[in-house]
């Protein structure tokens, strides 16, 4: 039983034990308490990507939502029944024939967590975080997305106070697609630009 | 509020210690104001338990990727915004044009 015990304690990862071990000071010392902290991690375990792809497929399907998501992304999200409220703003920038956008946070991993969740482990990177403003193009390669040389790519490092997400162009072939249908095609990457939505015939991932 | 969309700036190549929410790639560089963001209470008093007040306007600064990076590779059209703290900046020649 204690041998067990002594195996989980050893093969978790350096950071995951720091943490644990603040947290039991933190609540040692109530400056948290047990409850408070399951409240956060509901928080963050109902927001995802999911969000994301709703509010995309909305205004894919909606000028006026489209509209709105772009000038106030708090309220497009309130409309469709998410908790938007965080001390950051929340601004939506939309992908065009011309301009494709990307996301970075280099000081941090400054992300839309009142919105998307908990970020991508790629996305807290130093690698991304460092090369996405200096060689995004090549980034985006990587992920298997090239922009072609007309299209304008605009970087956006999140310093600050405002959390970006971006609104994808919508595929073509799409137009006999329903708004659930073409939810299913905004993955995670695109809504950080660091690809584009899947194709409506994408391969069906594993197993079918 | 100093600067208004358009306007050419300077990040300030300050060498400020301590939590900074200025880039150090940016730092010395010129750009312009592509938007005003607003006012928000100064996350660099705000780290240290400070009120972070008055507060400071926050602006979307525009920077050419050309301009940025010794061998980039990209078209001339392609560029960086960042959020930066009117205190970080300061009258400059950088532009779009």
């Amino acid at each position: 039983m204690s041998d067990h015990h002594q195996h989980e304690e050893t093969t978790r990862s350096p950071y995951a034990a720091r943490i644990r071990a603040i947290e039991a000071l933190l609540l040692d010392k109530g400056v948290l308490t047990e409850p408070e902290v399951q409240d956060k991690i509901s928080y963050m375990e109902a927001r995802s990507p999911a969000n994301g792809a709703k509010l995309v497929a909305r205004a894919w399907v909606n000028d006026d939502f489209k509209e709105l998501l772009l000038s106030d992304g708090k309220a497009a999200a309130s409309a469709l029944g998410m908790e938007p409220a965080h001390p950051a703003e929340f601004v939506v920038v939309e992908n065009t024939p011309t301009i494709h956008n990307l996301i970075v946070c280099t000081l941090c991993s400054c992300y839309p967590r009142a919105i998307l969740g908990r970020p991508p482990d790629w996305y807290k990177s130093f690698e991304y975080r460092s090369r996405a403003v200096r060689e995004p193009r090549a980034v985006m390669r990587e992920f298997g997305f090239e922009p072609p040389e007309d299209v304008e790519v605009l970087v956006h490092d999140s310093t600050a106070d405002v959390r970006y997400m971006v609104l994808p162009m919508r595929p073509s072939g799409t137009e006999e697609l329903g708004e659930q249908e073409l939810a299913q095609l905004v993955t995670r990457d695109s809504l950080v630009g660091a690809s584009v939505p899947l194709a409506p015939d994408h391969p069906i991932p594993t197993g079918a | 509020m100093t600067y208004r969309p358009g306007d050419r700036v300077r990040v300030l190549p300050s060498k400020k210690p301590g939590h900074v929410r200025t880039p150090g790639y940016l730092k010395g560089k010129s750009g312009w104001i592509e938007a005003v963001i607003g006012p928000f209470p100064n996350p660099e008093d705000l780290s240290y338990g400070f009120s972070g007040l008055p507060e400071r306007t926050l602006y979307k600064v525009g920077f050419k990727q050309a301009e940025l990076w010794e061998f980039y590779e990209g078209p001339d059209e392609d560029y960086l915004y960042a959020d930066v703290y009117e205190h970080w900046l300061e009258p400059g020649t950088g532009g779009k044009a």
